[in-house]
């Protein structure tokens, strides 16, 4: 199986990290095929495992603040902040489509 | 009490236990003992180097015990491994070198012995860190371009624990970009070279093609992705590092380097400012060079975090290992499927040599299977690529770390960021994970792989059950290859070759151990792999102990030439030893 411009479109999309080149590509097509080796295990009536940790219990702690009061910190390793904000750049400007972007897969 | 002398002849090391009663135990005496002996050594006792030297047995014991008597500070401590990092700078293993706060704390400790209270045996020991763990103050890259700069407002838990018992922080060490990589060749600060490159040993079994290239291009590497970090440690510019472990990145530069890395149980130590690549997987690792050595950093790490609920919350004891003398109850289980294909014939041999050491000692030991061994360097692909496009998606440079110029909206200044600041490795991971991670692909792929991994770790379950108490395997396929032959392929099918041995343990999260059994052909140091039931890391490294003190693996000889200026100006070339 091989991944569409239209998936790997999308992927750029989600991942926001471009396919800079044609070895790009192709590295993810390798990863694909590599993974399909998962396909000759039988894996029926076996549930999925999340964690080594699974048969312990996940523990509550009391709701009581502990830490804080940090902003000056924090905000020390931003480059662009305004007061107590961090800066960002207009949002709900989603990115341009594949026609409209420079971008590797504009060529495939 | 016993303390170790050693006596030099010429290139030989020939280790003597005199056993000298408590009362006539002063400098004095040490010191007209050490005289002796540096008749025969070719450095001169000027350079300190032979000091250091004979505290360099790998025994921190023997260092702590000298700091506490005050045949050396602390602050001289401190200063010779400084000078060490800066004549083995040709070695790249540290990104950032804090001097002047290793000094400060190197002072303080000094302070602390003179009063008579010192914090731990840990006090005044030099260690290093990966680049991956937070430390406050000093600059944290992870050997990315997205995170240069990035000074980190706090200490990751690791951290803190160490410096709370004192121990002297001289850096950070280099490694693969984001810890992904089985060389720590792919960061943006270069490549570490291993150590054991410009080893006598090494240099004797080389067939040199001109006296002056061979060296710049025969280098090998260190293995990954804690190269820096058991390069650091087999130099001897400092007597523990933390490394971290997700498929192997502890153990694999350990055999390389010739080391002792051990991997310790998932949720044993915080991972608590370490920076994550696998969650469910990653763990701190321990670097030192004798298993000694790394009970005691792991007794000063282990125990549950509030910051981390990942941490188990039973009480962890620190333990002493017991010096074990009978080893005819253990049940040895050499697992048949990590006779991997390409697995080397010295290391298969190294392997039987060792199986049969147990025998003749009268262990039980005896062949079993874990089937699914193969799958899982393709369920880690899976599950690694996955976590890791979540992992990363924290960095957008709004908060911290690079941030590009682009402005024109935050979706597209964040993926001019990510471009500019991950490397291709990185970014061939996260758009694998977002791959596997589509709604058409969840269900086949991750979900898929999450099942595979709980078939390898009953496999472990199965075999431990069945009355095996330590499994031996080898840690590697072969010794370190040459850097020049490592580029050859890319880094994912490399990671896919070298992490076949050590990734099993990561997925079922048990503790495993690399400990340096001998040297191959090419004179370059082979690990064995010892992996231990959940939380028995006592038992696991008290049979590392045990099997170490059997092997004897040799101190490494390295060679630094003259024109690497530091502490060697006045003789041609220095012998550690």
């Amino acid at each position: 199986q091989k991944a569409t411009v239209e998936v790997l479109d999308h992927l750029e999309h989600l991942a926001l990290v471009d396919f800079r080149d044609a070895e790009g590509v192709e590295r993810l097509q390798k990863a694909i095929q590599f993974a399909e080796q998962l396909h000759e295990v039988n894996t029926d009536g076996v549930e999925p495992m999340d964690s080594v940790l699974e048969d312990r219990c996940l523990y509550l702690r009391e709701d009581d603040v502990t830490e804080g009061n940090c902003t000056n910190e924090l905000l020390k390793n931003a480059r662009e902040k305004v007061e107590e904000y961090f800066v960002a750049p207009p949002g709900n400007i989603p990115l341009p489509k594949l026609e409209e972007r420079e971008t590797f897969l504009q060529g495939s | 009490m016993k303390y170790k002398v050693f006596y030099y002849c010429n290139f030989l090391l020939v280790f003597r236990t005199l056993k000298l009663r408590k009362n006539l135990i002063k400098w004095v005496k040490y010191k007209e003992l050490w005289q002796r002996g540096s008749r025969f050594i070719r450095v001169t006792p000027r350079s300190g180097l032979c000091h250091l030297a004979a505290l360099k047995g790998g025994l921190r014991f023997q260092v702590s015990a000298a700091l506490k008597e005050g045949h050396v500070t602390p602050t001289e401590l401190c200063q010779r491994c400084l000078s060490l990092i800066k004549s083995t700078k040709f070695l790249n293993a540290y990104i950032t070198v804090a001097e002047e706060t290793a000094l400060k704390q190197a002072e303080e400790s000094e302070k602390r012995y003179r009063r008579g209270q010192p914090l731990g045996v840990l006090d005044g020991i030099p260690i290093a860190v990966k680049d991956n763990f937070n430390t406050a103050g000093i600059e944290t890259t992870c050997a990315s371009n997205m995170l240069k700069g990035y000074i980190s407002p706090y200490n990751a838990t690791v951290v803190q624990k160490l410096l709370d018992q004192g121990a002297v922080l001289l850096g950070k060490t280099n490694l693969d970009e984001f810890a992904m990589g089985s060389g720590s060749t792919d960061g943006v600060f270069g490549p570490v070279r291993n150590p054991w490159s410009y080893s006598r040993q090494y240099k004797e079994k080389s067939v040199p093609k001109s006296c002056s290239e061979d060296e710049e291009s025969n280098w090998v590497i260190t293995g990954g992705s804690s190269g820096g970090s058991a390069a650091a440690v087999s130099s001897f510019t400092c007597f523990a590092a933390l490394g971290s472990d997700t498929g192997g990145s502890t153990r694999n530069p350990a055999a390389h380097c010739g080391v002792v890395g051990l991997k310790p149980t998932y949720g044993l130590i915080s991972r608590h400012g370490l920076i994550p690549l696998v969650n469910s997987m990653d763990v701190p690792g321990i670097l030192t060079r004798c298993v000694d050595d790394a009970a005691v950093v792991l007794g000063s790490l282990a125990g549950h975090d509030p910051k981390d609920s990942t941490t188990i919350q039973d009480n962890f004891k620190p333990f002493e290992l017991p010096n074990l003398t009978d080893v005819s109850k253990l049940s040895i289980g050499i697992p048949k499927e990590y006779h991997a294909p390409g697995l080397s014939s010295e290391i298969l041999a190294l392997w039987s040599k060792a199986a049969d050491l147990f025998k003749n000692a009268g262990a039980k030991v005896v062949e079993v299977s874990l089937p699914h061994t193969r799958y899982s360097i393709v369920c880690y692909h899976v599950l690694c690529t996955a976590e890791v496009a979540s992992n990363m998606a924290r960095f957008d440079g709004l908060e911290y770390g690079h941030r590009s110029d682009m402005n024109k909206s935050t979706e597209s200044m964040y993926a001019a960021t990510r471009r500019e600041g991950f490397n291709e490795v990185v970014r061939g991971r996260i758009l694998s994970g977002n791959y596997f991670l589509l709604k058409q692909n969840y269900e086949n792929y991750f979900i898929k792989a999450q099942k595979v991994r709980r078939l390898i770790a009953n496999d472990f379950v199965k075999v431990f059950g069945s009355g095996v108490d330590i499994l031996l395997t080898p840690t590697t396929l072969s010794d370190a290859l040459p850097y020049m032959e490592f580029i050859k392929e890319d880094n994912r099918t490399r990671s896919a070759q070298d992490d076949v041995l050590t990734q099993a343990a990561n997925m079922a999260g048990l503790p495993a151990i690399n400990v340096p059994t001998g040297l191959s052909e090419r004179g370059l140091p082979v690990g064995l792999q010892f992996i231990g039931r959940s939380f028995q890391e006592k038992q696991l490294l008290t049979v590392a102990k045990w099997f170490e003190k059997q092997v004897k693996f040799p101190m490494i000889q390295l060679e630094v030439k003259r024109h690497y200026h530091g502490a060697f100006q006045h003789q041609k070339s220095a012998f550690f030893s």
